[in-house]
């Protein structure tokens, strides 16, 4: 098997659902003719036609309603935000018709909320935000933020088959630079469920995302130079979180850094560190640290978001504290 | 509009040699709506411009330097780094507002400008820019009915250039035009020639009379074409075969008022080629001093959220290192630029 990028193992996933249910559809701007600002939906107008590939006019509130009423009826709409950055513009949908459907009138609402999200590519204040955080507080959404190419494509084909509403969060820097070999047959990943990316002893690293990356490659770092064995965990899904995995590798290691590239103050590592605290304390031989951006939008000059972002070497001078600790 | 185009133009060979950070936004084709327009409004006047309107800033008091360093992410661009491309303002003295990338959002906010004009008794104007695709948004709705309400000074402009992204108007209304959507708010609608600059100004100045008059918002439609894609990396691939080429050929807005310059004005070529030497002139001193210029310092990306704390903290793992990376943790050439 050949290896694909992070991004088009999305495309598959959505190609794939598409032809196995009729009911799958796609909604957004940009996404059918042009095949999307970043091109995931690349191809697929030619293949599924029109009606299955839906371009809107610039209505973030309309066409995220529009598919909310379609999945009442049975379909199953993915709905593409052009950046995840305009996903605020439908935060009145999703939080207050979306996610309160099936609670307060018995609504089901299967609908995926896709779009590329996160930094390090100079996009300035409004093309490079994680607004995960401003979800995670609202029950009745999942959300899932995939950082290999094989969960990418796990994970969309079970959010679009879950039966409620889950917000896609996909890293455009990850779209070209992370490919893999997809698993054969019909590739779901549970969502929920966390991996460990890379196995350790002294410290564990809870990360999602991008910070994955650069997180593994701290840990590289980190067992090169200073003999510090990281263990990685990657959530896949914030919303619902894996609670089991983040106790095991507390218990295991005793030293936690939560890594992640959305600001510090109330971020998900906040409630990470709070469940923590509940469920593991007496395990704990080091206070649960943070690396995650400065609370200040993301600026556009080079020197100023490499400044804001956690960067490989904040993880390792973090994980040196922890294990000096 | 020489000075919109051939400033475009510089901007094109520095986005080449990779001196433009993010991505390069034209407006090409659509000088004529942008110049003519904020050629209507006086400097006391407050103007919020969309991604195609350097033209109407650029008339407004914005600076070729200033533009030049903004795209290229410079410590002292009118954003200090922390915007790009034309994302910039001037309220204090120039008077325009920079837009966020939210399309539509700018509508309420300028209402809201207006409102306080009409408040405060000042015979001031406000005037907002939209695309046909920002006329989709929730908030240009929102913003447009609260300023016809209100019976703002407002001055709202559609410029119909044909396609937002890749979606041509078509596919953005059902309406036979925006102008026509005046009339389910009560506010007057007009439809004008976008790449006539003559009739965009006079449409635009009748507007901003009635507005100082205090007779209200209206809303204005000029018709355009935008002739390259939506930024710099869009190859266009979903624009008729000959479409663009017959825009510049039959309809370019600099080659028709150069016409009637030379034929009805009586101007000599002479003229417009000294017109065209001092635009070159000062595009090439501005670019000397914007490449002149330094990168911000990194801890300066921790400035200005607030009034007060005037700086956010540096986070406990920086220790008191001003800098995250040394040079860059990146291999060269691995970081594409952004062209979103």
């Amino acid at each position: 098997m050949a290896e694909i990028t992070y991004l088009e193992a999305i495309r598959e996933a959505l190609a794939e659902e598409m032809a196995r249910d009729p009911q799958v559809f796609l909604i957004g701007e940009d996404i059918g003719a042009y095949g999307g600002a970043f091109k995931v939906t690349d191809g697929l107008l030619a293949r599924f036609g029109p009606d299955r590939v839906i371009d809107t006019p610039i209505s973030e509130t309309g066409f995220v309603g529009a598919a909310a009423g379609a999945a009442h009826m049975g379909m199953r709409p993915v709905v593409e935000m052009q950046f995840i950055d305009f996903i605020s513009c439908a935060y009145d949908m999703l939080t207050n018709y979306v996610a309160t459907a099936r609670y307060r009138a018995f609504l089901p609402c299967p609908m995926v909320v896709r779009g590329p999200s996160g930094g390090y590519v100079r996009g300035g204040p409004f093309h490079s935000q994680n607004p995960e955080a401003a979800f995670l507080h609202t029950p009745g959404l999942k959300i899932v933020y995939p950082a290999t190419a094989e969960d990418a494509k796990g994970l969309m084909k079970a959010a679009i088959r879950d039966d409620d509403p889950v917000l896609f969060f996909e890293h455009k820097y990850l779209y070209r630079r992370i490919k893999g070999v997809m698993p054969p047959g019909d590739h779901i990943v549970p969502i929920g469920k966390a991996r460990t990316a890379r196995a350790g002893t002294d410290v564990s690293i809870i990360t999602y995302a991008a910070t994955v990356w650069k997180s593994l490659e701290a840990a590289e770092i980190l067992a090169a130079e200073h003999g510090i064995s990281v263990e990685v965990i990657d959530l896949r899904s914030l919303l619902p979180m894996d609670d089991e995995a983040i106790s095991a590798t507390v218990r295991k290691t005793n030293r936690v850094l939560i890594v992640h590239e959305d600001t510090v103050t109330g971020g998900i590592a906040g409630e990470i560190t709070a469940r923590i605290n509940e469920t593991c304390f007496e395990w704990l031989d080091a206070p649960v640290r943070r690396v995650a951006a400065h609370d200040v939008p993301l600026p556009y000059a080079p020197a100023l978001e490499d400044f804001v972002l956690p960067q490989t070497a904040d993880i390792v001078h973090a994980v040196r504290w922890l294990a000096a600790y | 509009m020489r000075l919109t185009r051939s400033l475009e133009e510089r901007l094109v060979n520095l986005y080449r040699q990779t001196k433009v950070v993010g991505g390069l936004f034209r407006s090409l084709g659509q000088e004529a709506c942008a110049v003519g327009s904020a050629f209507a409004l006086e400097r006391r006047d407050v103007m919020s411009p969309l991604i195609r309107n350097l033209g109407s800033m650029l008339v407004k008091g914005a600076t070729p330097v200033e533009v030049l360093k903004q795209y290229m992410a410079k410590g002292d661009s009118p954003t200090r780094g922390r915007e790009l491309n034309i994302h910039f303002g001037d309220l204090t003295d120039r008077n325009f507002v920079g837009q966020i990338s939210h399309l539509g959002d700018m509508v309420p906010v300028l209402a809201g400008i207006a409102l306080s004009f009409k408040l405060r008794r000042e015979p001031r104007v406000g005037l907002v820019y939209v695309g046909d695709g920002a006329t989709s948004t929730g908030a240009f709705h929102e913003g447009i009915n609260f300023a016809a309400v209100q019976r703002a000074p407002l001055v709202v402009v559609v410029e119909n250039n044909g396609y937002a992204y890749s979606t041509p108007t078509a596919n953005q209304t059902a309406a036979e035009s925006f102008a026509a959507k005046g009339a389910g708010y009560g506010i007057p609608g007009v439809r004008a020639d976008g790449n006539d600059v003559l009739e965009v100004y006079g449409t635009t100045r009748t507007a901003v009379a009635r507005a100082r008059r205090g007779e209200g918002t209206s809303l204005l439609e000029f018709m355009t074409y935008r002739r390259k894609g939506h930024a710099e990396h869009d190859n266009q691939s979903y624009v008729p075969a000959g479409e663009g080429e017959r825009w510049a050929a039959e309809n370019d807005p600099l080659d028709r008022y150069a016409a009637r310059l030379l034929g009805e004005f009586g101007c000599e070529e002479t003229e417009l080629a000294t017109i065209d030497a001092a635009v070159l002139a000062e595009i090439e001193a501005a670019t000397d001093a914007a490449e002149a210029s330094g990168f911000p310092e990194p801890s300066e990306a921790l400035r200005g959220v607030y009034a007060d704390p005037a700086a956010m903290p540096s986070l406990w793992y920086r220790g008191d290192k001003r800098a995250a990376v040394d040079k860059s943790e990146r291999a060269a050439g691995a970081w594409g630029t952004f062209d979103g």
